[in-house]
């Protein structure tokens, strides 16, 4: 009789890494839905275009790190990069943006850095970093919102998303007719023109939902992503410190600057606007990059929620997740190192041991 | 009474499969042919052996006494004969042996005349001591501390509540709750027996809500006391780990055992339920902790339950009891799946703080998948009772970075398992802090080593130059002495010379003493010398690389006892050089006897 020679614990709750990555799969669903519905097609197009380049970026570093392809490839983390980043991107960007924002976030962001679990930065979001520094038109050009401009969209059916993808023109027109400004962009040209907010709402990509200003479509994109992440949080799959202080954040400066200056805008317009629930839910809380311990989180969180709101409304860029999320990766090392929670039997954190041992 | 109680952080749920073992009333077994009872089975210094191979033991004859004051005697498990005390296979993690009494039973099971005390309740504290120290009881639930340590806190603390622990939170294991179902009379009266002997203001008793037979069955006993202190049955939610006494107290009390103290510490001493059943019949029956109930159980039993064994029965015997399919077994494990131990052989003995057997088939217990990368996701930070940050004591406990694991607080951690449990990225973390724990010890022991070494070294150097300095200036003083009871001789001689009126015989006398004395001393260092220098060159012929230290100690004495030999004869010489000056008043004969010595000197050297 050959016994198992193992020790405790013996009982292991069953999954594992893929399938915890295939929570956040599954959660972006509601997000992507609406994404394409305003949006139209590009979305999906570009998502399968970034799958197939990740998966193949990927196997390609593992091959040469020799490390075991399938295996590594079976954690569906190249997967959930490459579904974030072209949630991220615009609908009808180029292809070859995505596959350099794909390639760059995984051999260079995350494979340079040692691999899975060792990356301090979010990968997705130093690609998409890393295209809106080289190519602000592309990054930037986003078709207006199904309910902005419907007889133009009508027009926009798979093929005609598939080629603005591969050739930049949709029925021989060039993609640049059909792109406009996003709310948050129609706000930031609105506020260094010095106009308020009610002048700026003015324009056509602003609507009314049950009697608050919103960007049309964006709204409910972002609710289709909030629903997705309060899933993560009944999954256990993410914890709700860093969305909830990250909101708290963002509701914090604009109500206190929207008080102010008007024409920032209300708490419920960034709330529903641009990246913000994504960034939430899906970017801020990617594990490996941010803080550990439940006060860490929620400094960490609270930072990123700040930093958006900054920059969106100081800063040179409309929307503002990736880059706060990247200066927040760079304070996660020290927020974890002064926020150690306080350990049982310990009077306050990093207390020394009590008598000889 | 309804009792207050607080939740603690983190904790998981894994599977019960507890009912598999709760179908039928505790069992007895037969009795096995061979007892294999190992003198260490608790926490603390093995016990001695009392009897020799040959002897005939009785039934609850101590066997064994305790050696110190953190062990505790063992007994026979039943009548026979001693036929062998050695080294055997027991339950080790690093499958190390341990020294047993091998029992041949004769079948008689006859008892050793035993008595408990008249009335537990108003005998005397030191008879109920004295009946819990004599019977070999330590903690029953896991770590096998000896009951009676843990029943004398020291002098100045005070105990205000009694913690019973009946949780049994890991899953499989149904032997408190069994026992409870069973015997609850007997464990109140336990519980109060201890409550005599701790004094406790409340006797809180801890039952996880997943045991309401336990718990209807121990609420209706603790009803019935009549005087003494109220026993309060309360229910605590199910959640691994509960039943760690550091999270029981924290469940129950709200208060947290400081860091690297025990509970006496915030007034609380902690007892298992079946370590209140073994003191009721230490203390009631006069009976010795010789059996207790264990649970068999796991997929690849085909009778499970829970049964009273001897400890000392051998795991063969108890499988062989249940029924075990060998085909289906793929891990066999003593104690519960979480913080169990694996055998690896089945002759092991069960011992006193056995309270499970898990035979389970590889599909209820599956091998772990194999390790993934650390995604820090932080689900472990979550299930950690001890708020620990189970991901940064991985990171630091793979790259050794001792002291950054100890500043995560490592030695907190009590192992329970829960963050192995609930990583997505299926990393064993308790295997890697047990690793870190072990590193740290090694390496503390060591620098408590070498700080020993330094000490003494540095001591003895301290006492060497002491020694000299104190040699020194008595040889100073000395030298002075004689220097100047030599003037005044010499000044006295001089005057007597010249006067012409003192005899002669006198001084010359008086320097043959000092010459005698001088050549023993000559005589006495040139021998030391002469040991010591052939000692050396023993020595340096069998001396290995280890002791070249001691070599070159050893050489510089050689060196030392040469010099004191050279100084011994040169004061001889010049002493007796010195003394020959007034041969011309010293009479013929004392001359030729110092011709002699001065010959055999000559010979010695």
């Amino acid at each position: 009789m050959a016994l198992l020679s193992i020790t405790s614990p013996h009982s292991q709750a069953p999954g594992n890494t893929g399938a915890f990555m295939r929570q956040v799969i599954y959660a972006t669903i509601p997000g992507v839905a609406a994404l394409t519905y305003f949006f139209g097609w590009g979305t999906l197009i570009n998502i399968a275009l970034a799958i197939t380049v990740a998966l193949f970026s990927e196997a390609l570093v593992l091959k040469l790190r020799k490390k075991p392809i399938l295996f590594y490839l079976s954690d569906y983390s190249a997967v959930v990069t490459a579904i974030l980043l072209a949630i991220a991107i615009p609908p009808t960007a180029p292809w070859w943006l995505t596959l350099v924002a794909v390639s760059f976030a995984i051999i260079i962001a995350k494979h340079l850095y040692g691999g899975m679990g060792y990356n301090p930065f979010n990968p997705a979001m130093i690609g998409y970093a890393l295209m809106l520094v080289s190519y602000p038109v592309e990054m930037t050009s986003w078709l207006p919102a199904l309910e902005v401009d419907g007889a133009r969209h009508s027009e926009l059916d798979f093929y005609a998303a598939l080629s603005a993808i591969f050739t930049s023109n949709i029925n021989g027109e060039s993609i640049d007719a059909f792109t406009m400004a996003t709310p948050l962009d129609t706000l930031k040209t609105a506020s260094r023109n010095a106009l308020t907010f009610g002048a700026a709402v003015e324009s056509p990509v602003f609507g009314e939902f049950y009697g608050i200003t919103i960007g049309k479509g964006w709204a409910f994109v972002n609710l289709g992503f909030l629903l997705g992440g309060l899933y993560l949080i009944a999954r256990n799959i993410i914890t709700w410190h860093i969305p909830v202080a990250y909101l708290s954040a963002l509701c914090l400066f604009s109500f206190l600057s929207h008080w102010f200056n008007n024409s920032f805008g209300p708490v419920s317009f960034h709330l529903l606007s641009g990246g913000t629930m994504l960034g939430a839910f899906f970017i801020a809380t990617d594990p490996v990059s941010a803080a550990t311990s439940n006060i860490g989180r929620l400094i960490y969180g609270f930072g990123i929620g700040a930093l958006i709101y900054i920059i969106r409304v100081w800063g040179g860029y409309p929307d503002a997740v990736a880059f706060a999320v990247l200066l927040m990766n760079l304070c996660a090392p020290t927020i974890d190192y002064y926020v150690q929670p306080r350990t049982y039997g310990h009077k306050k954190v990093g207390q020394k041991q009590k008598g000889a041992n | 009474m309804s009792h207050r109680i607080r939740d603690f952080p983190g904790g998981i749920h894994p599977p019960q499969r507890k009912s598999i073992s709760t179908l039928s009333p505790i069992s007895e077994i037969d009795l096995p042919k061979r007892l294999i009872i190992p003198l260490q089975q608790h926490i603390g210094a093995p016990a001695k052996a009392l009897v020799k191979v040959g002897d005939h033991v009785l039934k609850g004859q101590k066997i064994a006494n305790a050696h110190g004051f953190v062990s505790t005697p063992i007994h026979a498990s039943s009548s026979g004969t001693v036929i062998e005390i050695g080294p055997r296979t027991v339950q080790h993690p690093s499958q190390i042996d341990g020294t047993c009494v091998v029992i041949e039973t004769d079948g008689k099971d006859q008892w050793i005349d035993h008595q408990g005390v008249e009335n537990p309740l108003t005998a005397t504290l030191d008879d109920l001591r004295e009946h819990i120290r004599d019977a070999g009881i330590t903690g029953m639930g896991g770590a096998g501390f000896p009951t009676i340590v843990k029943l004398s806190p020291p002098p100045k603390t005070v105990i205000d509540t009694l913690v019973i622990n009946a949780v049994e939170c890991e899953p499989y294991i149904t032997a408190d709750d069994m026992l409870m179902r069973e015997r609850a009379d007997e464990i109140i009266l336990g519980i109060q027996i201890i409550a005599r002997l701790v004094n406790p203001k409340t006797i809180l008793m801890g039952i996880e809500d997943n045991k309401p037979e336990a718990i209807s069955a121990m609420s209706e006993a603790a009803r019935k006391i009549n005087n003494g202190p109220e026993i309060t049955v309360v229910t605590v939610p199910t959640k691994y780990p509960s039943g760690s006494e550091k999270q029981l107290i924290q469940i129950l009390t709200g208060r947290e055992v400081p860091s690297g103290s025990i509970p006496a510490e915030v007034g609380v001493v902690c007892q298992n339920t079946g370590t209140a059943y073994a003191v009721y019949q230490a203390v009631v029956k006069g009976e010795p902790l010789i059996q207790r109930v264990t649970t068999l159980t796991g997929g690849a039993i085909k009778n499970p339950g829970n049964v009273w064994a001897r400890i000392g029965t051998s795991v063969a015997h108890l499988l062989q009891h249940a029924g075990v399919d060998g085909s289906q077994l793929s891990r066999l494990i003593m104690g519960g799946p979480m913080m169990g131990f694996t055998l690896h052989s089945t002759e092991i003995p069960l011992i006193k703080s056995t309270n499970c057997l898990i035979a389970s088939t590889e599909e209820e217990l599956p091998l772990q998948n194999p390790e993934q990368a650390c995604i820090r996701c932080g689900t472990c930070t979550q299930a950690c009772p001890m708020q620990l940050l189970p991901q940064q004591l991985f990171w630091y406990s793979r790259s050794k970075e001792l002291e950054k694991v100890q500043q995560y607080n490592l030695s907190d951690c009590i192992e329970c398992g829960a963050c192995s449990y609930v990583c997505p990225s299926n990393i064993p973390l308790v295997q890697y802090f047990r690793y870190a724990k072990g590193e740290i010890k090694k390496q503390e022991s060591e620098s408590v080593k070498s700080d020993q070494a330094k000490q003494r070294f540095e001591a003895r150097e301290d006492r060497l130059a002491k020694e000299a300095a104190a040699k020194e200036a008595k040889r100073k003083a000395r030298a002075e002495k004689s220097a100047k009871a030599k003037a005044a001789k010499a000044k006295k001689a001089a005057e007597e010379a010249a006067q012409g009126t003192a005899s002669d015989a006198e001084p010359a006398n008086k320097s043959d003493d000092a010459l005698k004395i001088l050549k023993t001393a000559m005589a006495k260092s040139t021998k030391l010398w002469k040991d010591a220098e052939k000692a050396l060159a023993v020595a340096e012929s069998t001396a290995g690389d280890e002791q070249k230290e001691q070599l070159e100690a050893h050489r510089a004495k050689v060196e030392r006892l040469k010099e004191k030999a050279e100084k011994a004869q040169n004061a001889f010489k010049a002493f007796k050089e010195k003394s020959s000056s007034p041969i011309t008043v010293t009479p013929p004969i004392t001359n030729t006897e110092k011709t002699k010595d001065t010959e055999t000197s000559e010979k010695q050297t």
